[in-house]
């Protein structure tokens, strides 16, 4: 039994700390939390989508009270009772709207820096790997509130996404049922996405950024040069007050003042677009109403999961799936791929460099050609890109293993 | 400091890359590009688009309409002949013929224009550019106007009058409703096929209400005879602005066969008043938030620019003798 201050007043700082040890959380998770002093504003990115994810709960909740999920009353419910007769429901449904699109974009400068860096590897395995059960709880998060206003493109975006599941020539038809609850998306389908995007996924979301930055706390962020720090050491020169030959810094208040500044500039760009570009977020033709008799010209995913997308269209259904199958778990794999010892920057990694920025660009490509329609000089742009994001791959154990050591 | 703004250059531009490629650029590519006519009806889109066999009919056509439109029009006749034709379909509570119930023609000096008008009593079918649709274009449901009114120069006159007394000014929602609503329902703007909806009491003790339910039969009637007419029930015009872009609208409006080809909308030979009236209140059911968005966005930015100065000056405080 520990030491308890009987006359501490409740509440107080001894009463808390006796019972809480807030002084040593405080000191463990931000006062003395040490951050290298060495890094970029792409380090902000992390807290930049924890505040994303705060303002999509937030704003999600407010919808949350007038959304029904019933498949006569959702599209107006959202459409019309949010957008005209909630004070400020257009508001909240532009910011969810904006925010559930822009969270991806900054995901994915998160993800390439992390590249970029080398911040996956020799210690921070599992920081990447929790990111990436990020990622795919995300996407499962976007693509379950996609289904929502029931719309077009909410009605066939399910239907073609959930019919993957049947795994081509193998005919699992009785999945797809099952996923959907009936043989086509309807009120069942409707009801259990509902489920998933209000409450079992934002739950696991939760665990997971928690499970996220646990990882971070033994290995700490990497650095602008991969450089390894004594972080005992540093911390022990700034607590003497010689900041300056110190290598590190701690997350509060320092590098959190610095959190903040980004943080004001993304919210200037965020709500530039909520107010004045908010259409890029929400597709035209999910404003017509779900009709199962009428199949959209084109359908097409949002624009974060077009690149994978693209690396199933190309191809035959079994080779198709299974390419996407790989372009699913792949990211996984980097930190094992990646056969070098060095944690530095892509630029001093020599043909790394090029793999990075091929990557990059590679997926870009079979992003733009994920939205094109399927014809002519497109198929053929969209059929290389998809072969060369698998030589890349393939090419990434051997490349890193000849790479020279620092 | 340099360095940073180098990087944030780089993630902007790819950034713009990004939205280019999913945006402007995909969209060009999957929608094909209708030029519009300027809302000038002389019949050159129908002579391009018609079939061999109709080309010279429809030249023809839209030549007389060409000539009866350089005829000098005699309001005070024109009245009687409105008065005696066409008000004994286009009159208040008229009800539905061949299909489709005759609009109000309260503001069609306002909305419609004037070649169109003439093409109109000339022949509907054709000036609508729906004669594909008929072997004899006089079973069109505004087809008896054509031997009614026959004379090129009565024409001039109706039109003539039409133009000098049946305009003034016309609101948007009015526009919505002599040009549209008698095919299309907007049940954000409360309107359905046979106008707007009325308001009627449900009975306390039964909580049903009557007047209701025979005001939705007689809705679903017309609808059902809608779309006997036209093969299909026109849509639900509520949303339509955030589903279609502008450019698709007003072009559709101005020649519906032009992005749909074979379609059974008619044209509906609006002028610049009427369209910019009617897109007016399409925005106004399918966007309503704009104005409080317009009032609102500048303040909320101000407030993040401001937070932004005091998070930098804090910033500068917290980061001064790390260096
Ligand atoms: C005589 C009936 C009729 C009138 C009047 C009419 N429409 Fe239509 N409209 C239709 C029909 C029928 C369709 C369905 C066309 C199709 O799917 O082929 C349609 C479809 C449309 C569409 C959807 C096109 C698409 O991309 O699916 C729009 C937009 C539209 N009409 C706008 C208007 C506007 C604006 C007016 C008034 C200026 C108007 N319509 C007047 C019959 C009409
Ligand atoms: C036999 C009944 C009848 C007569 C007579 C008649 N109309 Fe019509 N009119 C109709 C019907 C029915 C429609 C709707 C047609 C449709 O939507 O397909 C219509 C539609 C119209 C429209 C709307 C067309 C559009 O572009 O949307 C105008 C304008 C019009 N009539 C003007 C006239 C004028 C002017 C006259 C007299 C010279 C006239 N009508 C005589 C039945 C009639
Ligand atoms: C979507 C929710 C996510 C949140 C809230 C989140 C949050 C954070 C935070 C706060 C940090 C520390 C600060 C920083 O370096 O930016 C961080 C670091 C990191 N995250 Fe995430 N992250 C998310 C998703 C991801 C994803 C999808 C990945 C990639 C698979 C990822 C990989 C990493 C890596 C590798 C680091 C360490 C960076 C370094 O050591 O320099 N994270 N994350």
């Amino acid at each position: 039994m520990a030491h308890f201050d009987e006359n501490a007043k409740p509440f107080s700082h001894q009463w808390l700390n006796d019972r809480l040890a807030i002084d040593t959380l405080k000191r463990v998770l931000s006062t003395e939390y040490w951050i290298p002093k060495n890094i970029n504003f792409l380090w902000a990115m992390g807290m930049v989508l924890a505040a994303t994810f705060g303002i999509l709960l937030i704003s999600g909740i407010f919808l949350l009270m007038y959304y029904q999920p019933n498949t006569k009353l959702a599209f107006d419910s959202v459409n019309y009772t949010i957008m005209t007769e909630v004070g400020y429901g257009w508001l909240w449904r532009h910011i969810h709207g904006v925010g559930a699109s822009v969270v991806f974009l900054i995901i994915y400068i998160h993800m390439f820096t992390g590249i970029y860096y080398g911040s996956y590897k020799r210690g921070r395995e599992l920081i990447w790997l929790s990111g990436m059960l990020l990622f795919v709880l995300f996407s499962a998060e976007a693509f379950s509130g996609y289904m929502l206003p029931w719309g077009q493109m909410s009605y066939w975006a399910g239907m073609v996404i959930t019919n993957l599941f049947s795994g081509g020539s193998l005919h699992a038809d009785g999945l797809v049922e099952w996923i959907r609850g009936d043989y086509v998306p309807g009120q069942a389908f409707l009801g259990r996405f509902f489920m998933l995007h209000v409450l079992l996924m934002p739950l696991v979301i939760i665990g997971a950024i928690v499970f996220h930055f646990g990882t971070l706390r033994l290995p700490h962020v990497n650095n602008q040069d991969g450089e390894e720090i004594d972080f005992e050491e540093s911390a022990r020169l700034y607590k003497e007050g010689k900041k300056a030959e110190s290598k590190v810094i701690p997350f509060n208040p320092v590098f959190l003042s610095k959190d903040v500044f980004v943080m004001g500039i993304y919210f200037i760009f965020f709500f530039y677009l909520v107010f004045y570009h908010f259409e890029f977020a929400m597709d035209p033709v999910n404003f017509d109403p779900a009709n199962g008799l009428k199949t959209p010209t084109h359908i097409y995913p949002e624009w974060y999961f077009l690149w994978s997308y693209e690396i199933l269209r190309p191809f035959p259904t079994d080779p198709g799936l299974i390419a996407f199958g790989f372009a699913q778990v792949i990211f996984f794999l980097l930190p094992f791929l990646d056969r070098s010892p060095n944690v530095a920057p892509a630029s001093r990694r020599g043909a790394f460099k090029v793999w990075f920025w091929l990557l990059l660009i590679d997926m870009i490509v079979l992003t733009f050609m994920g939205k094109l329609p399927p014809q002519g000089i497109w198929s053929t742009i969209g059929l290389v890109a998809a072969l060369l994001f698998f030589a890349l791959w393939i090419a990434l154990p051997i490349i890193t293993k000849l790479e020279k050591k620092l | 400091m340099n360095k940073e703004l180098k990087i944030l250059g780089i993630v902007v531009i790819f950034t713009l890359i990004l939205y280019w490629g999913v945006e402007p650029f995909a969209h060009s590519q999957m929608h094909k590009h209708v030029e519009g006519h300027g809302l000038i009806y002389d019949g050159k889109a129908d002579i391009e688009e018609a079939s061999k066999d109709k080309k010279e009919v429809k030249k023809k056509f839209w030549a007389d309409v060409k000539k009866i439109a350089s005829l000098k029009g005699d309001v005070a006749s024109g009245e009687t002949i409105f008065n005696s034709t066409c008000a004994s379909c286009h009159m208040k509570g008229a009800s539905n013929m061949g299909g489709v119930t005759p609009p109000s023609l309260d503001h069609a000096g306002a909305i419609y224009d004037k070649n169109f008008l003439i093409a109109l009593i000339k022949n509907p079918a054709m000036a609508t550019n729906v004669d594909h649709k008929y072997k004899d274009t006089a079973t069109h449901p505004m087809g008896a106007v054509m031997s009614m009114v026959s004379s090129d120069q009565d024409i001039a006159n109706v039109v003539a009058y039409i133009k000098a007394k049946k305009a003034g000014e016309v609101t948007p929602k009015e526009a919505f409703i002599e040009a549209c609503s008698r095919c299309h329902a907007n049940r954000y703007g409360k309107l359905t096929q046979l106008g707007e909806i009325p308001k009627t009491k449900s009975n306390i003790k039964t909580g049903q209400d009557i007047d209701k339910m025979k005001y939705d039969q007689k809705v679903a009637e017309e609808q059902n005879a809608l779309a006997d007419y036209l093969g299909k029930l026109p849509p639900d015009l509520s949303i339509i602005y955030r589903a279609r872009s502008e450019h698709f609208l007003e072009t559709f409006i101005e020649n519906p066969q032009s992005q749909l080809p074979g379609t059974a909308m008619p044209r509906t030979g609006l002028d610049k008043e009427g369209l910019e009236k009617v897109m007016a209140y399409l925005e106004e059911t399918g966007d309503p938030s704009k104005p409080a968005r317009d009032a609102l966005g500048p303040w909320v930015l101000a407030f993040f620019v401001i937070f932004t100065i005091l998070a930098y000056l804090w910033k500068q405080s917290q980061w001064r003798d790390l260096h």
